[in-house]
């Protein structure tokens, strides 16, 4: 049964997006030298606002100002760089609307994820690490801050990266050089207005928006003490290689082709809405996201008909409406990528699916999408996708679900269906993933340490573990 | 009568619990401290950092998954069985090093210490690194450290012994297994240390030593894609450079050389962390 919704949207209005904006150096918006770009609505693919290119040379002021900017930041008592935080944290709690709707906007992603995922784990982000700033001594990392914090983040959480990236090296003592991604730079320019707001000494946070060039320049610097990323493996490579030699740290949060894996005693219903949680939320722009679901033979038809009943629920279309489940593709060059991948799973023998699912005429979308008959050796079932497709496998015995499993070079994230305890432990200890979700999925918090093994990339975000990042090795 | 002739020792590798000779058949000459011979040992060749990575990969399973008790224990007996052959080694360190008996003996006893030091670590580690994380939700959330898997070690060229041991233990202790390039010009201390090893209950293949040429080998481990992290402490800076760029294609962790060779200091953890993995894991509470 499809029950009809009115529609029930969200209102832009308040949100005041600029015609133009500059890059933020030294507590200030000024012009940047390159050729300035155009930030769209994927939902409708409306220009919202044209945005500066920033050049090595306004890379290299914005890096300046935070090396200055360090001297003051780093000397205050912990106690005060906490205040800044806290105050952070409630003025993005009061425009949390706002930025939500931007966010929504300039992303795609449904407003109900922008509004109740993304910026209450963005404000929550702040006060966490607001926290630590004069507790330091207690957490087992030292108390010296490293310098100026280079930071490169991408479009499918655009405000919780910052957050994530932001507030531990400010906590630490760091001054930091952001560069947003070049579709959704919005939200981290209206984070730089938060940052006035909240009077932050100037230089302490900078943002520098442009295109892969740009970041490029920040990770580059020599005056950069800290490369923090959170991107595609390919680039993540790049990185690590061009610091070779250098004295710059390095955490990298790269790609994921991660199992969500459903044993036959598993509570089906709740497993089919993991399995949603974990493939569609976001429109699986997600580097953790369950893309490969490992299901065990002998309920494989159960779950399947399940998630495909399920699936015909969903709702897609404009992010801003409060019922939308699935937004738009962040990007005409995403959707490509998507439509390649998805293409090559068809030529290489998998089964597609779709529900019934009209596409909006204007902007970038694409359906849910299962592929079934899936082999190990497929691309769907090896290259990350990073959109709202799953690929469906199947085992016999726990044994074959973890080689399975494994059988990936990334390593951020999987799931573990089953109420059987001690195999849910007995699977969590065999899975090489930084992150084992069981008996859900997709799930965030501050307090809790994520990132990857091998591929996938290394250090720690979020809980203690994520303060060791930003702060010098005691040796 | 006679001065009775002495009976040598063939130097050879240490691979998977076995001690083969370099599959390319290549040996060298080590001179002593003065320049006399010593010996001729092996000259380890790509095929054998392969080989050796092979044996590590196929330990790592069993070596992670053994309790942090039984691979304390090992590390302990790794130490009675150094301690018990002290004789043999202050002569190969006095040997090596040109150093008098008095100052090998100390080096020799520190690193049967520093293996007790580490052997300790096996079951304090996961305390000091693991958390409890309190997430606003009805979660049960634990972080706990995993090790990284096989690692790869250059050696330091200074404390053929010492220093050897005490790039080894750190890494192994977690629970990861891994390939050393022992110190190019006193290799000999490493293979005798591989009889201790051999002799330790340590699973073949937990530690696999190669001795050579490290500006050869090194680049073969750095770039080896079943390799998941390197140690390049006993490296130049040009030689680190290089390594450093060939472990970005599969992103393996790298221990940077930080020019120290005091290793008399205390090591502190950072040498187990490095080479150490988060993982968290969530399950929701309810009835």
């Amino acid at each position: 049964m499809i029950f009809e919704y009115a529609p029930a949207p969200e209102s832009r209005e308040v949100v005041d997006i600029r015609p133009s904006y500059g890059l933020f150096i030294n507590g200030e918006f000024v012009d940047g030298s390159g050729t300035p770009f155009k930030t769209v609505n994927p939902a409708s693919e409306e220009t919202l606002a044209e945005v500066a290119a920033a050049t090595e040379a306004d890379v290299d002021r914005a890096v300046q100002a935070a090396r200055k900017a360090f001297g003051v930041w780093s000397a205050l008592p912990g106690s005060e760089r906490a205040k800044y935080l806290f105050r952070i944290a409630r003025i993005i709690q009061e425009r949390a609307r706002e930025l939500a709707v931007l966010e929504s906007l300039d992303n795609g992603k449904p407003i109900k994820e922008s509004r109740d995922v993304d910026l209450p784990l963005v404000a929550a982000h702040f006060f966490y690490y607001a926290g630590w700033a004069d507790k330091l001594q207690y957490a087992g990392y030292g108390t010296t801050p490293l310098g100026v914090a280079g930071q490169v983040i991408p479009w499918n959480f655009p405000l919780l990266m910052l957050a994530w990236k932001i507030a531990p090296a400010l906590a630490c003592g760091n001054t930091v050089v952001l560069k947003p991604a070049e579709t959704t730079p919005l939200t981290a320019l209206l984070f730089a207005e938060i940052c006035q707001q909240a009077d932050l000494p100037p230089g302490v946070v900078n943002i520098v928006t442009g295109a892969g060039d740009t970041g490029a320049a920040v990770v580059g610097h020599p005056d950069v003490d800290k490369v923090a990323f959170t991107g595609s493996t390919e680039v993540g490579r790049l990185i690590a290689k061009s610091v070779a030699g250098t004295n710059k740290k390095v955490t990298l949060e790269l790609g994921g082709k991660a199992a969500n894996i459903v044993f036959d005693d598993a509570a089906i219903d709740q497993a089919v809405e993991g399995i949603v949680t974990g493939i569609f939320f976001n429109q699986g722009h997600v580097c953790c996201a369950g893309s490969r679901l490992l299901v065990q033979e002998s309920v494989a038809e159960e779950l399947l008909s399940s998630l495909k009943r399920r699936l015909s629920t969903l709702r897609l279309g404009d992010p801003l409406d409060k019922n939308t489940d699935i937004g738009a593709i962040n990007s005409a060059a995403q959707l490509a990528k998507i439509r390649e991948l998805s293409e090559a799973g068809e030529a290489e023998g998998a089964d597609r699916w779709s529900p019934a699912c009209p596409l909006p005429d204007k902007g970038f979308w694409f359906p849910p999408t299962v592929f079934t008959g899936v082999s190990q050796s497929h691309r769907i079932a090896r290259e990350e996708i990073f959109g709202p497709v799953l690929s469906v496998l199947t085992f016999r015995t726990p044994a074959e679900a973890v080689e399975k499993a494994n059988n990936t070079p990334y390593g951020l994230s999987a799931g573990v269906w089953t109420e059987k305890a001690s195999r849910m432990l007995w699977m969590a200890n065999r899975l090489r993933a930084g992150v084992v979700w069981s008996n859900t999925f997709n799930k965030f918090d501050p307090t809790s340490p994520f990132g990857g093994y091998k591929e996938s990339g290394y250090g720690r975000e979020g809980g203690r573990h994520g303060l060791e990042a930003y702060l010098k090795e005691i040796s | 009568m006679s001065e009775r002739l002495s009976v040598r020792k063939t130097y050879k590798l240490y691979i998977g619990g076995a001690f083969p000779r370099s599959e390319s058949g290549r040996s060298y000459a080590v001179t002593g401290a003065k320049g006399e011979f010593l010996a001729n040992a092996s000259k380890a060749s790509r095929k054998d950092v392969r080989d050796a990575v092979t044996a590590a990969r196929k330990a790592f399973p069993g070596w992670s998954a053994a309790t942090a008790y039984n691979r304390g224990q090992i590390l302990y007996r790794i130490a009675e069985m150094l301690e018990g052959r002290r004789a043999q080694f202050v002569s190969e360190v006095a040997e090596a090093d040109g150093v008098s008996g008095k100052k090998a003996g100390e080096l020799v006893d520190a690193a049967v210490d520093r293996l007790v030091w580490y052997a300790g670590w096996s079951d304090k580690i996961s305390s000091l690194r693991g958390s409890s994380n309190p997430v606003a939700g009805p979660y049960f959330n634990l972080s706990t450290p995993e090790p990284t898997g096989v690692v790869g070690i250059v050696a330091p060229p200074m404390g053929p012994l010492f220093g050897l041991v005490s790039v080894i233990a750190p890494v192994i202790v977690t629970g990861n297994t891994c390939v050393v390039i022992a110190s190019e010009r006193a290799p000999l201390p490493s293979i005798t240390l591989a009889e201790v090893l051999a002799t330790s209950d340590l699973p073949g293949g937990v530690v696999n030593i190669l001795t050579g040429s490290a500006a050869e080998m090194a680049p073969w481990l750095a770039g080896h894609m079943d390799v998941n992290g390197i140690d390049l402490t006993g490296a130049d800076a040009e030689l680190a450079q290089r390594c450093e760029e060939l472990a970005a294609e599969n992103l393996k962790r790298v221990l940077r050389p930080n020019g120290k060779t005091d290793w008399t200091a205390d090591p502190g953890t950072g040498r187990m962390t490095a080479f150490l993995e988060t993982k968290t894991v969530w399950h929701p509470i309810g009835i």
